[in-house]
């Protein structure tokens, strides 16, 4: 899933400090699951602004809504009629939901109120960690189910550098080595010789580097 | 082994001589004198001199800038390329203005993350690592052409080494992974410094093992130590070195002031146990920013003078 957290509050009170009413617009999806942006963070961003701002002697309406997908066009339309009664949108979705909801109301200021992160899994209760970059061409199936563009510092497709110290990064201890992992793994499943084989240099035309990507499914697109 | 390019360095070692190489860090500015008074202290003691790029991230003068300022006084680069600053059309033009001076070495590295340098806000790029860097000069060289396939006119004749640290982890993937850079092209290899020799000794017997040491030269790394601080430091704070307590201890229990003439003593017993070691073909000595030793580690070590090849 997609991980977030809340931006300072200092900097999403700068953000809403020159309105008077804002929609604030969380999302169903993964920053509910990562705790930074549901039904629940809605509410208690809601009432920290409004405390702060009462404490200024000022009141800052806010509309609160959780929309099921804050990604999705169908479920941005939900916003239509509130939009129009507020001076700016503050959203609590990732950037994809931000972008979606500003691509939609075109005349409206809309504020992130939490700071994407990566494409993440839940390691256990309340800790998350960067486990894919997209880069559109998995390799999954070679490295033994670990990635080393995600989990490498270096994104490094052949080994581990001279930096790795039982089994941590050379940037930090709270780090663990990628390519300790892939051996592990590999020896764990017999398939140590396939580490013996070099990778080539990788197309990154698949990730970002090839600018901009969409998928289109001519079978489903309308 | 037969040599396939005009470097010195690999015409030495394809004699049967042990080659000799040091290193020179480019200094933090842009005084030329600093490279080439560093070059002048080593000048007829080594075969060639590496020269680091922007080594531990930190911004200095660019490694093919000074690499030009020592051939241009007599010395024979090698010229060290890091894939953590230039994507893979930036290091192809890199090899090509090297090659555009006859520099005939280069060492591919990955570089230490930019987290330890000056400037730990910045991107690394890792478009390449370092054995893919390996296949991508072995291809301009042999076949003359670049990564994309294009005819390159004029191709470099790079002596192509790479790196390896023999005391990182896992140790058991390490004699693998040097075969790994042996296949993508490596034909000459230094090492990171030496202190734990029977760790060495058996990294090496590895490669044996599987055949490596008559495919690639084996340059040892050493560095002497300073004092007993700077052995502590690079036991606890250099990711990857390995620095046995007996070393530290053989440090501590010397005096201040003649540590550093122990820490020479050390490199000098180093070099001599490592001459016996079936499979080390030269010695690669970082005296880290400490070059006017370097001359007395190649005397005392037996390795002057150097031999004279075509």
């Amino acid at each position: 899933m997609i991980t977030a957290e809340q931006k300072p509050m200092e900097e999403i009170i700068a953000s809403v400090a020159p309105f008077n009413s804002i929609l604030l617009v969380g999302c169903n999806e993964c920053v509910t699951v990562c705790a930074a942006g549901g039904r629940k963070e809605v509410g208690l961003l809601a009432s920290a602004l409004q405390l702060h701002f009462f404490k200024q002697g000022k009141t800052l309406d806010i509309k609160e809504i959780t929309l099921e997908r804050q990604c999705d066009p169908e479920y941005v339309e939900e916003l239509v009629n509130s939009v129009d009664r507020v001076d700016a949108v503050l959203s609590m979705a990732c950037g994809c939901g931000v972008q979606t909801i500003a691509a939609r109301y075109k005349e409206k200021l809309v504020f992130p109120a939490v700071n994407t992160k990566f494409m993440g899994a839940s390691e256990r209760q309340g800790v998350w960690s960067e486990r894919c970059q997209g880069c559109g061409d998995c390799v999954l199936g070679i490295t033994g189910g670990v990635c080393p563009i995600a989990r490498c510092s270096k994104r490094l497709m052949n080994g581990p550098c001279g930096g790795s110290t039982r089994g941590k990064c050379e940037i930090s201890q709270d780090v663990d080595c990628a390519w300790q992992l892939i051996w592990d793994r590999m020896k764990a499943l017999g398939i140590e010789k396939r580490y013996e084989e070099v990778m080539e240099a990788k197309d990154w035309r698949t990730s970002r580097d090839g600018g901009p990507r969409k998928i289109v499914r001519e079978d489903l697109a309308s | 082994m037969n040599a396939k390019t005009p470097s010195k360095l690999e015409k030495i070692m394809a004699a049967g001589h042990f080659g000799v190489t040091s290193e020179c860090g480019p200094p933090r500015g842009s005084d030329p004198d600093v490279i080439r008074k560093k070059g002048e202290l080593l000048k007829g003691y080594v075969d060639a001199v590496n020269v680091t790029d922007n080594q531990t991230s930190v911004v200095r003068t660019s490694s093919l800038a000074a690499c030009i300022h020592l051939k241009l006084i007599g010395l024979e680069p090698v010229l060290q390329m890091v894939t953590r600053d230039r994507n893979r059309i930036a290091l192809q033009s890199d090899i090509l203005g090297a090659a555009s001076f006859d520099i005939h070495n280069m060492l591919c590295l990955s570089g230490d993350h930019q987290s330890f340098g000056d400037n730990p806000q910045g991107q690394n790029v890792h478009d390449l690592d370092s054995m893919q860097l390996i296949q991508t000069v072995r291809k301009m060289r042999d076949e003359g052409k670049f990564l994309g396939g294009d005819e390159i006119k004029r191709p470099p004749k790079m002596f192509v080494g790479a790196a390896e640290n023999p005391f990182a982890d896992p140790f058991e993937i390490r004699a693998i992974r040097l075969g790994k850079k042996v296949e993508a092209g490596a034909e000459f290899i230094q090492t990171q410094c030496i202190y734990n020799l029977d760790k060495f000794e058996e990294w090496v017997r590895q490669a044996r093992d599987r055949g490596l040491t008559e495919k690639v030269f084996i340059m040892a790394g050493i560095t002497p130590l300073k004092s007993v601080g700077m052995a502590k430091y690079m036991k606890n704070r250099v990711p990857g070195m390995d620095v046995p307590d007996d070393v530290v201890k053989r440090m501590a229990d010397t005096p201040k002031e003649k540590q550093a003439e122990e820490g020479v003593k050390i490199c000098i017993e180093t070099i001599q146990r490592l001459k016996e070691c079936k499979g080390v073909s030269g010695f690669h000595i970082m005296a880290i920013e400490w070059e006017e030793k370097v001359p007395d580690i190649v005397k005392e070590a037996g390795l002057y003078p150097r031999p004279q090849v075509d």
